[in-house]
């Protein structure tokens, strides 16, 4: 049998349609917006101005505090101006806009494709070059990684998990840099194992990518203390703590974090981008994006420079369908819809998925017919229908009880409502509001 | 270009919804459905075309004059009403108590509380049940089967398996003489061959309904196996203690209403628990109230107001039984 998470879970079709796609380099824009917050945490402050010149990988925003994080231009060109500009968020937000000239790299950048296998390093140095680098968890949460690599005093940790379960479906970046990036994966989790002082690392994929477990697997038996483990497809899988309780059976207690089960999750392109960083001097400025959809001419996975338009990336793969309905930053599970396809792509950005007006109408709403399916569902063993009638009558102090704060909005609750009640839509309202009320309470 | 939808995730949602689970239980429901018309002839036929048009006028009167809102007939929850009310009454049950049942059904057990799925008690039983009450003749005069019968002037009336060992127990009969000198053997019992309710007589008919919907994940295997445990279990136990005075497991099973009620009317989404544990609690209430009122109470069958009785305890079982958060912290 094997391994997944023990309680709810849904299964939707999966629909990977890039899988077979290569990634491909997408051509340099001719400008590139570059968000000063894209990360989890305070807004990165520009350390360049108007009309000031840089280069691929030149510092041009710097972090402000320790949970932020370095932003390096993914281009070298001129500083056009420091605007607001909308970005995926829906919000316009300050970005730095640079108008490209080519592509000359810093001089410390080591370009060359070439293996390099150091341990040397101490922890110090790699949380410090991963700190410079920008590094942020790439699966979409893009919280600074220095942080998450940063174990606090009294804490200790004994396993690093690598999540490459991608248990979005239709997303495949995940899926195709463990193909074409299979020992940088390796390396970088060695560094990050070195880092954090631990000798025991697992990196867990679902099933649906039987030639990715096999590749890993093989390399693996090259590197000390990497394991791969193959786990049952099951959304959502890929959320940490389902993570861990699926790979090492331990529960992060409600309220907790993964530091307080003895592990650090990271994903497997954060990974890469960790070598990357401490062997060859590579902040981050690009990444992996997977643009799909049914109606899409020719599904694909792109690197892209961060700031690149997604209407770029769009026509990479045949352009804008006639009859799109809906635009999504992400995978269809738990993704952002956008309201216009010009924003920039950011650190955060996996996938763009589009689908046709068909697609994009939601499900004609019924009284809810206490089939408790959404309770069957939920793996973080909540009762999503009672938070959302808790939270339609605005009973906040009941739901705070009621543990609304542990929802991780993966979705499964409304995607398997057959009444369907957007019951996501009402916890998510409910959870911003008592999270206001507890940090007002904390002040 | 097109301006963009902006909703909130998931983008995507699996396949099912009301009507599908509605006309899910509306197929299963059509094998037991056959062998009514097999045995009670176009009577069966004529009672359940009474029951769903009237649940169906009912439904669209109230929802547009009184409650005033949108058509609600497609989700086909009247349908199911109707079909299973029809289920519940002799083929021979004259028109006009058939009206009255589903008015009471569709009026007082469904609409009154607003609607689908905000009735606390099963809408077919509500009305099964006062019409039960208020007509006890006319609802307990059972046409004898005749197979495919389709001239109606079949007249001949006789009793339920179990208001025979009812009444032979009452008059101080053995439960093996009564048992010898019924007409049905317990075959006969799961195939159809003995009298009631158009739709309960046939076990095998109600079982392959069941395995339907449980294939189609439309019930959980939990309340209808809890019932049937527990009717057997308390059964068994009685019969074990005096074979004379009480009747055996299978006997309890394959009369009256179990199967029907087990597998079609307990299961119900909206009145039953949303719990696995609440379900057990649920079924074995229901079993073992069953029994209490078969053996003990004044009617001989009771799986009807067993149901009704849990279908109250919901709300309670509910609030009680709270699915185990992922990493619960132990209170201080």
């Amino acid at each position: 049998m094997l391994k997944t998470f023990p309680k709810g879970g849904v299964h939707p079709a999966e629909n990977k349609m890039a899988a077979t796609a290569e990634i491909q380099s997408l051509p340099l824009p001719k400008q590139v917006v570059i968000p000063l917050a894209q990360h989890i945490g305070a807004p990165a402050q520009a350390v360049v101005k108007r009309g000031d010149v840089v280069k691929t990988g030149t510092l041009i925003a710097k972090a402000s505090g320790f949970v932020s994080a370095n932003i390096h231009s993914s281009v070298s060109g001129k500083v056009k101006k420091i605007d607001n500009v909308l970005d995926s968020s829906g919000y316009k937000k300050p970005s730095i806009i640079i108008d490209v000239d080519g592509d000359e790299w810093e001089e410390n950048i080591d370009c060359d494709p070439a293996l390099i296998n150091d341990l040397s390093k101490t922890p110090e140095e790699i949380k410090q070059k991963i700190m410079e680098a920008g590094i942020v968890g790439l699966g979409g949460a893009t919280f600074p990684t220095h942080v998450k690599l940063s174990i606090p005093e009294g804490k200790s940790i004994d396993h690093i998990i690598i999540n490459a379960v991608e248990c979005e479906p239709y997303l495949t970046a995940d899926h195709r840099v463990m193909l074409e990036k299979a020992h940088e994966i390796m390396l970088g989790t060695s560094l990050i194992m070195k880092a954090t002082g631990v000798d025991k690392a697992i990196i867990g994929i679902e099933n649906n990518k039987p030639d990715a477990i096999e590749l890993l697997s093989k390399i693996a038996k090259e590197y000390k203390g990497i394991q791969i483990d193959t786990l049952k497809v099951q959304y959502p899988q890929g959320g940490e703590k389902q993570l861990i309780k699926a790979v090492l059976d331990r529960e992060v207690p409600s309220g907790g974090l993964p530091l307080d089960v003895g592990c650090v999750v990271q994903n497997v392109g954060t990974a890469i981008a960790v070598y990357e960083a401490v062997q060859k001097n590579k902040p981050l400025i690009e990444r992996v994006v997977t643009v799909t959809g049914k109606s899409v001419n020719k599904p694909i996975n792109l690197m892209v420079r961060i700031g690149t338009s997604a209407n770029e990336l769009i026509e990479a793969a045949g352009g804008l369908p006639d009859d799109t309905g809906k635009v999504v930053n992400g995978g269809p599970m738990m993704g952002k819809a956008i309201s216009d396809t010009n924003v920039p792509v950011t650190k955060g950005t996996s996938g763009i998925l589009i689908f046709n007006t068909q697609e994009s109408k939601r499900a004609k709403i019924y009284n809810c017919i206490r089939c408790a399916r959404c309770t069957f569902v939920c793996s973080q063993g909540l009762e999503p229908f009672n938070l959302k009638n808790i939270a339609e009558i605005n009973d906040w102090e009941k739901l705070e009880k009621e543990h609304v704060m542990d929802c991780i909005e993966c979705g499964s609750c409304s995607y398997t409502c057959p009444a369907g009640v957007p019951i996501l839509d009402y916890i998510r309202l409910g959870k911003s509001t008592v999270s206001q009320i507890i940090r007002s309470r904390k002040k | 270009m097109n301006k963009l939808n902006v909703s909130l995730s998931p983008h995507v949602k699996d396949k099912d919804s009301v009507p599908k689970i509605m006309y899910g239980v509306i197929i299963a429901l059509i094998p037991a459905l056959l062998v009514s018309v097999y045995f009670f002839g176009l009577d069966a036929l004529r009672v359940q075309a009474i029951a769903i048009i009237s649940c169906i006028l009912f439904e669209w009167l109230i929802q547009k004059f009184l409650i005033k809102g949108q058509n609600t007939i497609p989700d086909g929850s009247a349908v199911l009403t109707g079909m299973l009310l029809a289920f519940n009454v002799p083929a021979n049950l004259p028109w006009w108590i058939m009206v009255i049942g589903a008015l009471v059904a569709i009026g007082v057990g469904k609409m009154s509380f607003g609607g689908l799925g905000k009735n606390p008690f099963n809408p077919a039983l509500v009305g099964r049940v006062f019409i039960l009450i208020s007509f006890p003749v006319q609802m307990t005069n059972w046409p004898k089967i005749s197979v495919l019968n389709f001239t109606g002037i079949d007249a001949e009336t006789g009793a339920t398996p179990l208001a025979i060992m009812k009444e032979g127990l009452a008059n101080g009969e053995k439960v093996s003489d009564i048992m010898s000198s019924m007409p049905t053997s317990l075959v006969d019992m799961m195939t159809g061959q003995m009298g009631g309710s158009l739709g309960e007589i046939s076990a095998i008919a109600l079982i392959v309904g069941g395995i339907y919907m449980l294939w189609k994940k439309i019930i959980p295997v939990h309340i209808p196996l809890s019932i049937f445990a527990s009717i057997a279990l308390f059964a068994g136990v009685m019969n074990l203690i005096d074979p004379t005075a009480y009747a055996g497991p299978a006997f309890h099973l394959l009369t009256g209403g179990v199967m029907l009620g087990a597998i079609f009317m307990a299961t119900d989404m909206v009145t039953s628990p949303m719990s696995k544990k609440g379900m057990w609690i649920y079924g074995v209430g229901i079993g073992v109230i069953t029994v209490l009122i078969r053996v003990w109470g004044a009617y001989p069958e009771g799986i009807s107001f067993a149901i009704l009785i849990m279908n109250g305890f919901v709300p309670l079982i509910n609030n009680s039984i709270k699915p185990k958060l992922f990493g619960k912290v132990k209170e201080k």
